[in-house]
């Protein structure tokens, strides 16, 4: 052993000693999304502070959900974390799946997490997950579009204006879509603007005895209006359109409004990627003045599965993926509209990121949802665009595909809402309700 | 039946087939093309997606983001493993089946291969917990094993239609001159069963390739295969087309290339009996 | 030639492959039927009690059981039929003689090496993707409106993908199969004034069937068990939800593992009945 390999050993202990822990190698489990993917780009940085490598393991949101539950709930302990949203956290801490972050570092300041987001990701008072961003819903248009047809899109629009609007925009031969719509079954597709729609028509899931409420004028106002909306104004095959597809559609320039999460205000607005990215402006989601607003609160989080044997490391890796540091180094790097947002008060305060034309449309989205009180009647369940017990994701992606057969035709809006009213009956049945 | 024809019959059946070839083939061709595109000019009308320029930017992305040798030699490992853990426990039962059968060899024969019918997602529970006390979970072991029992059947079957081919006459003869059982598997049997070997083993190679359940849902970082490699290519957001192609192109091309060498082997052996 | 001495040695030499599967077989077996008549929510505590055949009367009351099983059957049967046909077309073809025939053949069995997962992939995004998609260019050049496959014709679309995997496996049999045809036999009846049409109904089909009873029976085995092309595609929706689909979304996206456990025994039942069925109508032909 030559002199200078030994001194680099100590040099290594040392580092090692200074974290505090051994050197792990930790297994992460995330989704394919773009501002999960830059973070895979900056695990270097992770390494070189900590001394921990990372295992990542990328999977579409589909195939992601369907192995981390099984993995979960089967305790089969293959990640140390996880990725998961606002509704499997609370679920899931209140089976004990997950390990409570309540002793975070100082540094780290978890006070500095939007309310709202601390709020979805706890379960009583306690976090169990770390918001890598967080999201609300809103109007992403097209102001050149708006202005062609002589229109000027409030602030607050409402859902008649945005029918209007939508109308006056479309010009089909030009494959210009007045407005794009999620359609594909799922109760994070489809179901989730739905059900957040179905808010600002003073609808609901269920009444207070969690009776199924799909045979309620509200609904049936909701779906109706939604499909004489795509029907006249929508792209063609609307029915298979999430997230993405529609985002796609809107880079190309082929939607002048669209109604989804403002996360993909940083997509739609960068020059990179999109064609139509110097005319796009924002607006609140809209309503129907009955005083709610649909638009959703969703966070993508970083939870520890209980029983891991890094558990150490995996804390540090969530304070390093969800600090004030992280965004820091992602805006130096790539611009402040490219840090992941909805997650910190602190961004919200920074002046150079006020600048980002987004950035308060998205604050004020995010503040105005209201998981505990969603729509206008009471609920027994809390959840803007999801219901927070188990039996929610099955039920709602079946009803889902019941109004995305609607949306493409194959069967008129009383026949899906009443089949949806008898699966998620017999399902809460099932379910021991 | 390769009969005297005219050479416009033979243009014409030229014709058609090339057609026909073409028309099926087509979609991996397309594939190949758009991942040598930019993500701009993949989502283009086919023409202008011709016009655009070739780069090989999208596979650059693919490989800076993903280990793809990891996947790929998880790949080869579970599928050729699965395979010769499987012969080694088909040729005996098959040649048993083949040389000395009895009434139920037909019936043992369609049991084996009904335990194919067992619907995969419903049984992923109890797998998935055997896994766990096993220590299975993510080991490219407990993936073969799997690969293995799911075509351990079709391995059967295909071996033993090879075997019932060769007359047992020299079987007999091989004996009468005081071959001991090992050396009538070894020096008789054997290389007449090659070739039908060899297609059970591109066969099985195949399909363990590409079996997207369970390597999907039994691994995470370690033994992910290419199915899993693909997993973080579908829909993810904006435009994804040339890195979702070079992906495809990157997890079939490896079989695509080792069918295309042995597809005369193939051609002859895939018979499965069915030809007296 | 089998003695006693070599029918016990024959029943060792069976033992591994056939123990090797009765376990394969029997755990997972016995675990679904012991969950199958469990509440067995994992999201609410895991195992409930014993709540009798309640999960098998709940799975057929479902609205979309019989559906699903009506929709398995006819992807099943369309795959089939398109690629026999199909495949029974080919072999004939490429049996002829003509210039590039390896090329050919290699062109025509490549889609049988691409794993499903990619296969739907390419044919959902690339070229059924009513904005994007390769048809939907086509139409648009034309002067004619994009067709929604996935959605107006979602069940034929997904026929349509899983007969361009299985028609070079029906080719490939098929044409080992023509290939050892007595082409002396077809030259005698064509010298005797039989045109095509019989010949291929009385000379050509009868020495195909047994190929044919192969690909039907092997094919079979897998269509049923068709999940990754649905779970890319339409994830069930538009009335492509096949049995095999509803178990996966009782047990994973419903997290009740009791009723599709329920649901996994009916799906073997389906596959035996279909199975039994088989050996009755082409059985025959396989004297294994």
């Amino acid at each position: 052993m030559t002199m200078y390999s030994r001194a680099l050993m100590g040099a290594c202990a040392a580092a090692a000693l200074a974290t505090g822990a051994s050197a792990e190698t930790i297994t992460v489990a995330t989704v394919n999304n773009g501002d999960m993917i830059r973070m895979q780009g900056y695990t270097d940085d992770f390494t070189e502070k900590t001394g921990h490598e990372v295992e990542w393991v990328t999977l579409e949101e589909n195939v992601l959900r369907q192995r981390v539950t099984t993995d979960i709930s089967t305790k089969g302990g293959q990640f140390d974390i996880m990725t998961i949203g606002m509704y499997e956290t609370p679920i899931w801490g209140a089976n004990d799946w997950l390990v409570p972050l309540d002793d975070l570092s100082d540094d780290y300041d978890v006070d500095d997490i939007l309310p709202a987001m601390r709020g979805g990701l706890s379960h009583d008072g306690t976090l169990y997950a770390a918001p890598f961003y967080g999201e609300s819903s809103m109007i992403m248009y097209r102001t050149d579009l708006m202005e062609a047809a002589g229109l000027e899109m409030p602030d607050a629009p409402t859902w008649e204006f945005v029918r209007d609007a939508a109308i006056a925009m479309t010009d089909k031969d030009e494959e210009i879509y007045g407005i794009c719509l999620r359609g594909k079954a799922g109760w994070g597709e489809n179901m989730a603007f739905l059900t957040a729609t179905s808010n600002a028509f003073g609808a609901r899931w269920f009444d207070e005895n969690w009776q199924a409420q799909f045979d309620s004028p509200e609904w049936k106002e909701t779906l109706t209006f939604y499909l004489d909306l795509m029907e006249q104004a929508g792209p063609p095959g609307a029915s298979g359109n999430g997230f993405n597809e529609n985002l796609s559609l809107f880079q190309q320039g082929k939607c002048g409004m669209w109604i989804d999460a403002t996360v993909a205000a940083s997509f739609v607005t960068n020059p990179e990627e999109s064609s139509v990215a110097d005319e796009v402006g924002f607006a609140l989601a809209p309503d129907t003045g009955l005083g709610k607003r649909g638009n959703w609160l969703w966070a993508w989080a970083l939870a520890i599965p209980a029983g891991t044997q890094k558990e150490d490391a995996a804390k540090e890796f969530i304070e390093w993926a969800t600090s004030k540091e992280y965004i820091e180094l992602v805006a130096a790097n790539e611009g402040w509209a490219n840090v992941p947002p909805g997650a910190r008060t602190s961004l919200y305060e920074n002046p150079e990121y006020q600048e980002v034309p987004f950035a308060k449309m998205t604050l004020d989205s995010i503040n105005s949802a209201d998981p505990l009180n969603p729509t206008v009647e009471p609920v027994p369940y809390v959840g803007v665009q999801f219901v927070a017990i188990p039996e929610f994701a099955g039920i709602a992606t079946e009803v889902g595909q019941e109004f995305s057969a609607a949306l493409a035709g194959q069967q008129t809006a009383d026949e899906a809402l009443a089949k949806a009213q008898a699966l998620t009956t017999d399902a809460m049945e099932a379910a021991g309700y | 039946m390769a009969r005297a024809i005219t050479p416009r019959r033979k243009a014409l059946n030229t014709a058609i087939a090339w057609a026909i070839g073409l028309v099926i083939f087509f979609p991996i061709l397309w594939v190949f093309v758009l991942s040598l595109k930019t993500e701009g000019s993949a989502i283009l009308p086919p023409l202008d997606v011709l016009r655009a320029p070739w780069t090989f930017e999208s596979y650059g992305l693919v490989q800076e983001r993903s280990n793809y040798f990891r996947h790929f030699s998880n790949s080869v490992i579970i599928a050729v493993g699965s395979t010769f853990l499987g012969l080694l426990v088909a040729v005996p039962a098959a040649w048993a089946m083949a040389f000395v059968p009895s009434k139920r060899t037909k019936n043992i024969l369609l049991w084996m291969l009904s335990t194919k019918m067992l619907p995969a997602v419903g049984v992923l529970y109890p797998i998935y917990l055997l896994f766990i006390r096993m220590g299975l979970l993510d080991s490219r072991l407990g993936l073969t094993i799997v690969l293995m029992l799911i075509n351990l059947p079709i391995i059967v079957w295909m071996l033993y239609t090879y075997f019932r081919e060769i007359p047992g006459e020299i079987l007999e003869a091989a004996r009468m001159d005081g071959a001991s059982l090992r050396e009538e598997v070894l020096y008789v049997l054997t290389p007449m069963a090659i070739p039908g070997m060899a297609s059970t083993v591109l066969l099985n190679i195949i399909l363990a390739w590409n079996e997207a359940f369970w390597t999907l849902n039994l691994t995470a970082a370690q033994a992910a295969p290419l199915t899993a490699f693909i997993a973080s290519y579908s829909s993810p957001e904006g435009l994804f087309y040339a890195k979702l192609s070079a992906a495809s192109v990157m997890a079939i091309a490896p079989i695509l290339i080792m069918g295309w060498f042995s597809q005369k082997q193939l051609v002859r052996g895939l018979t499965f009996g069915a030809v007296k | 030639m089998a003695t006693q001495h070599s029918r016990s040695a024959a029943r060792l030499m069976m033992a591994p492959a056939v123990t090797l599967l009765l376990g394969w077989m029997l755990v997972p077996l016995t675990m679904t039927l012991y969950f199958s008549f469990k509440q067995y929510l994992p999201m609410r505590g895991g195992d409930l009690g014993w709540v009798g055949f309640d999960n098998y009367v709940r799975f057929v009351s479902s609205s979309a059981f019989w559906p699903s099983v009506q929709a398995t059957l006819v992807l099943v049967g369309g795959v089939l039929v398109i690629t026999v046909v199909l495949g029974v077309a080919l072999a004939l073809l490429l049996d002829q003689p003509m210039w590039g025939q390896g090329v050919v053949r290699v062109l025509v069995i490549a889609p049988f090496f691409v794993m499903p997962t990619v296969s739907a992939l390419l044919w959902k995004n690339m070229f059924l993707d009513p904005v994007n998609g390769f048809f939907a260019h086509i139409l648009k050049a034309v002067g004619l409106a994009p067709i929604e496959f996935l959605s107006q014709y979602s069940l034929v679309s997904i026929i349509l993908i899983v007969s361009w995997q299985w028609l070079p496996f029906a080719t490939l049999i098929l044409l080992t199969a023509t290939q050892s045809l007595d082409s002396e036999q077809l030259e005698a009846a064509e010298m005797d004034g039989a045109r095509w049409p019989s010949r291929f109904i009385f000379i050509i089909l009868p020495h195909l069937s047994r190929a044919i009873t192969v690909v039907i029976l092997i094919q079979t085995i897998f269509l049923l068990g068709i999940f990754a092309e649905i779970f890319v595609t339409t994830q069930g929706s538009f009335g492509t939800r096949t049995l095999t689909y509803l178990i996966f979304q009782r047990v994973l996206e419903s997290q009740n593992v009791g009723l599709g456990s329920a649901g996994g025994v009916y799906a073997i039942i389906l596959a035996n009945i279909v199975a039994i069925f088989l050996m009755r109508v082409v059985g025959k032909n396989l004297d294994a």
